[in-house]
């Protein structure tokens, strides 16, 4: 994964983020090193709150919420932390976004925290969060880092919303709990909602991203 | 919850509420670790180890420690610390007295810190109002089915690599939907014990 971070722009040295920095960022995050569909990260939720296209948004918000605070925490406190206990340094800042963001729901939305239950906590062991704050957080000034995190939670959260939209709709004919298949005519597939859905349906998509990725591969090469 | 057995509790988390099949914990792993059948093995003993020790721990501490001082937002940062030194201690400890064990864990170990599975049964008994007994059940029935999960997805993997499968599919993808059949297959154990 190291050869995939870019370097540090030689151009500019206040901010660093120089227009080209912040988009190639933002593109590799988003798109050519999705955290999900190609570098296969932090699947665990990414299964488990997909059962409906609504808790996939909010775990999405969560993640990029988490993933944007900790890579700027992570990166103002890159040249202080001792290499020895960066990890634990790293796993401490994660937590403190985590918990924020779980007193959050539990404060404002009480239903969605009850729905989502113990994986907003999971989202400290994700690896995602934890990846990006190792990889690129710790070699990079902080606006870069903020980007970076949102690029990479961006990833993310569409990811979801893709997998939660179709799991929702095949599932329960639903979108956003709105009836758009018509019962008279669609009989729900219930194992959509059902865990073999989940997996079975990452998988296709999974694949379809490796057909466009091959394809950008070919192009590439003269 | 409380008249549920201790023993029921175990054998539903290995079948019916199996934390990978129905829970989508340690996925990471569980991926990673499942080209063979020794290293996935390796990878089973070692978490249904740690996940039967952290989980009677974290049990203490959160009803013993943190409940009476109403911390319990604090949980997430606790647990974490907690199965960290866990590792770590019996890392040392199995070093110092079975160098042979030691050696076949090898890097598996360390690399347990970070399973979402540690951390999600020491949430899940939070969340569903375990006693101890029904903890140390559970934490030992969630390991044995990680175990269970993982050795057979390795045994069909061996399979795999002589079939011939469509290209987008090779790797992950097709991992995935095998497990969505496993899962499937799990799921015909549903009605056998019920909890939560």
């Amino acid at each position: 994964m190291a050869e995939n971070v870019p370097q540090p722009c030689p151009t500019c040295t206040t901010g660093g983020l120089c227009q080209g920095k912040g988009k190639q960022t933002l593109r590799e995050g988003f798109w050519s090193n999705n955290p999900i569909s190609i570098q296969i990260l932090g699947i665990c939720s990414a299964l488990a709150v997909t059962n409906k296209l609504e808790n996939s948004l909010v775990m999405g918000a969560a993640l990029i919420f988490v993933c944007v605070g900790s890579n700027l925490l992570v990166s103002l406190l890159r040249t202080i932390t001792p290499r020895r206990i960066r990890m634990i340094a790293e796993v401490a800042i994660i937590a403190t976004f985590v918990i924020l963001f779980d007193q959050f729901l539990k404060a404002f939305y009480w239903d969605m925290s009850k729905t989502l239950g113990p994986y907003v906590g999971l989202i400290i062991t994700n690896c995602i969060v934890m990846g990006r704050a190792e990889a690129f957080a710790l070699q990079n000034p902080p606006i870069v880092s903020m980007v970076d995190g949102f690029a990479n939670g961006l990833g993310y959260a569409v990811v979801l919303a893709i997998i939660g939209f179709f799991r929702e709709l095949l599932g329960s004919g639903m979108v956003l709990g709105v009836t758009v298949l018509s019962p008279d005519w669609y009989t729900p597939n219930q194992i959509m909602i059902l865990a073999p859905g989940a997996f079975i349906s990452l998988g296709f998509l999974v694949a379809l991203f490796n057909c466009f990725n091959k394809k950008d591969e070919e192009d590439k090469k003269p | 919850m409380s008249e549920t057995s201790a023993l029921i509790i175990l054998i539903a988390a290995i079948f019916t509420n199996n934390i990978l099949l129905s829970n989508f914990l340690g996925m990471c792993s569980f991926l990673a670790c499942s080209r063979q059948i020794p290293t996935a093995a390796g990878l089973g003993v070692a978490v249904t180890f740690v996940l039967a020790g952290t989980t009677a721990l974290n049990y203490v501490i959160y009803y013993y420690l943190l409940a009476p001082l109403g911390l319990e937002h604090l949980q997430f940062i606790v647990f974490i610390a907690v199965i960290a030194a866990f590792v770590q201690f019996v890392e040392m400890f199995v070093e110092r007295f079975s160098p042979r064990l030691y050696y076949a864990l090898g890097i598996f170990l360390p690399l347990i810190t970070v399973n979402c599975a540690i951390l999600g049964a020491s949430l899940f008994m939070v969340t569903r109002n375990y006693s101890f007994t029904q903890s140390i059940g559970f934490g030992f029935g969630a390991g044995i089915g990680f175990a269970l999960a993982i050795i057979l997805m390795a045994g069909l993997r061996k399979k795999m690599t002589y079939s011939n499968i469509p290209k987008p599919f090779q790797g992950v993808a097709i991992v995935m939907i095998i497990t969505g059949v496993m899962a499937m297959a799990f799921m015909g154990f549903a009605g056998m014990v019920n909890i939560q």
